[in-house]
């Protein structure tokens, strides 16, 4: 057997193992899953595969409402994301000097309490009564029935919190690797500072943007927990809704044709966002 | 809040302060406003460490009524809450050793070596984290219902070990692409086998990615409420319980096992950035 077989060979051997678990833990289950949304039954007389496409139109008429109300929140968690993001990368990357490690070590310092504490932090910040509102109503800044629980408001903030170290951290990165002596040349050829960010900082960090917003927009359409404990029925999201169809109805087939609408208006999204940035690189 | 502040005051922009007037005060906008959103992320945090000492005398309690370190020595004594935290400790430990093994030999045979179907690997590994986790943990519900597979603890470890190892891979990947492959040539040339070149030499090169390949795996298992929800069965762990605990109200001992993980890990990762100074 030459060397370079041998070589590949011991790529395989090395590549087996986890492919062949991934295979049978992530392929498989979503194949089942797509084979049990195109099933009709129930619970107790047991579900038999009809090709039943018409519960995806059935899904999508019975949870429009959650599903535009998913995305409406993504997009705006995105957005303020990158507003709110984009200066912070900006000022570690450029400004932070020797601070930047120590700053960046503190942008991702939520990431040590765990999600589902940092989300009741907010339940506690954002209470009725809590130290907050209750604060602002004594004095008489608020009206005694004002309240944020429950609101959209606390659910996509409590997103933008939770989801704001996914944005800064690829953008850090982006804005981190661009030569800075492009942006002296742009002066030297008398750009003003606007002018230089924006015909040579901006563009360069697209990939950053592009990076920073797939893994904000993605967790929080398909948001569960900040939805669950921030939020009431009228901010219920699809995801709330995929997990009450699979654990409470055991509704298999409606819960799992929900998954793949999510994972199609992701995918959906994901393309026509890459496309806008128009570039190709930008995934490379 | 002021830790953010004291840290951030230093910073100083690199360029000479500009000649106009205006600029003079531009300077502060920028690290001013760092301090702020700072302030904002360590906000919760402060709030979970400062109710792990609120003296409440009820359960469900949004308002500061004194100190007490009560619930740090009666932090075992809600058997339910102890349970579910062995449980997520156990688990993410079995599950960060399986996942750490099998994402490492991937991502060894992605930047080690050029095979037919490399690209395509790459893009396998990158789906589970392109997933939103109720997908992940519906399509696994699906194949355990189809299987007939009782959920419980296995269910629960099966699931942390697949979504662990694309991250484990992603790790690797991004800690070996650098590392110069001629040591290994060095290795086979002085007569070393393969067996003995691996952990004479590659082993030590990737061992710091390994650990914090293990670490991330370690820290999302704990961590995961979502997919767990859904292929837990009637085992908790410690994100099910505080879920649980949620709806009519948290003990304060969540906050101080939030405080205690949350001292430990910062403590772990100041450790470890201390110890690479060193070496380097």
């Amino acid at each position: 057997m030459s060397a370079g077989r041998r070589r590949a060979l011991a790529a395989y051997g090395l590549l087996v193992p986890g492919a062949l678990y991934l295979a049978l833990f992530y392929a498989w289950p979503t194949v089942q899953m797509f084979a049990i949304s195109l099933q009709e039954g129930s619970l107790e007389r047991g579900y038999a595969l009809t090709w039943h496409w018409a519960t995806y139109g059935q899904v999508l008429t019975k949870f429009d409402t959650q599903l535009l109300r998913s995305v409406t929140y993504g997009l705006i968690v995105t957005l303020v994301t990158l507003a709110v993001g984009y200066p912070l990368a900006y000022a570690i990357a450029f400004r932070g000097g020797r601070w930047k490690n120590a700053l960046l070590f503190m942008v991702i310092l939520p990431f040590f309490v765990s999600f589902l504490i940092r989300t009741l932090s907010w339940k506690f910040i954002l209470a009725d009564e809590g130290f907050l509102l209750g604060t602002m109503k004594s004095f008489g800044l608020l009206s005694e029935q004002f309240r944020l629980l429950a609101t959209p408001v606390a659910v996509v903030s409590g997103m933008i919190y939770n989801f704001l170290p996914f944005m800064a951290l690829p953008l850090y990165v982006a804005l981190e690797k661009i030569d800075r002596s492009l942006i002296e040349a742009a002066e030297d050829l008398y750009a003003n500072r606007a002018l230089a960010f924006w015909k040579v900082t901006l563009p360069l960090s697209l990939p950053g943007v592009f990076a920073g917003s797939l893994l904000t927009f993605i967790p929080s359409v398909g948001d569960f927990i900040n939805a669950s404990l921030l939020g009431s029925v009228n901010t219920t999201m699809i995801g709330n809704v995929i997990q009450t169809e699979m654990l409470t109805n055991n509704d298999y087939p409606e819960g799992a044709a929900l998954s793949f609408i999510l994972m199609a208006a992701i995918l959906v999204g994901v393309a026509v966002y890459a496309k806008v940035l128009g570039t190709e690189e930008l995934t490379g | 809040m002021s830790v953010g502040e004291a840290e951030v005051r230093p910073v100083r922009p690199a360029r000479p302060p500009a000649p106009r007037r205006r600029g003079r005060r531009r300077r502060w906008v920028l690290p001013a406003y760092t301090a702020v959103v700072i302030a904002y992320l360590f906000l919760p945090i402060a709030v979970m460490i400062l109710f792990g000492f609120n003296d409440i005398r009820g359960r469900y309690n949004f308002n500061f009524q004194g100190f007490t370190l009560r619930w740090y020595r009666e932090l075992l004594l809600e058997p339910e809450l102890t349970e579910s935290i062995v449980n997520s400790l156990v688990i993410a430990a079995v599950a960060t050793v399986l996942a750490t093994i099998l994402g490492t030999m991937i991502g060894l045979a992605l930047t080690g070596y050029r095979f037919r179907g490399r690209s395509s690997t790459n893009l396998a590994i990158f789906l589970p984290l392109a997933t939103p986790e109720v997908v992940l943990g519906a399509s696994l519900l699906s194949l355990f219902v189809t299987l007939g597979l009782p959920r419980g603890f296995l269910t629960i470890l099966i699931a942390h070990v697949m979504f662990d190892i694309s991250y484990v891979v992603v790790t690797i990947k991004a800690r070996t692409q650098g590392f110069n492959r001629e040591w290994e040539e060095a290795a086979k040339d002085l007569g070393a086998t393969p067996w003995v070149t691996f952990w004479k030499v590659t082993f030590p090169l990737i061992m710091p990615g390994v650990m914090a390949a293990a670490a991330l795996a370690f820290a999302l298992s704990v961590d995961d409420y979502v997919i767990t929800s859904f292929n837990a069965g009637h085992v908790s762990t410690f994100p099910l319980w505080v879920f649980g605990a949620s709806r009519r109200g948290v003990p304060p001992q969540v906050n101080v096992m939030g405080t205690i993980l949350f001292v430990a890990g910062v403590a772990l990762a100041l450790v470890n950035v201390a110890l690479q100074r060193r070496r380097t």
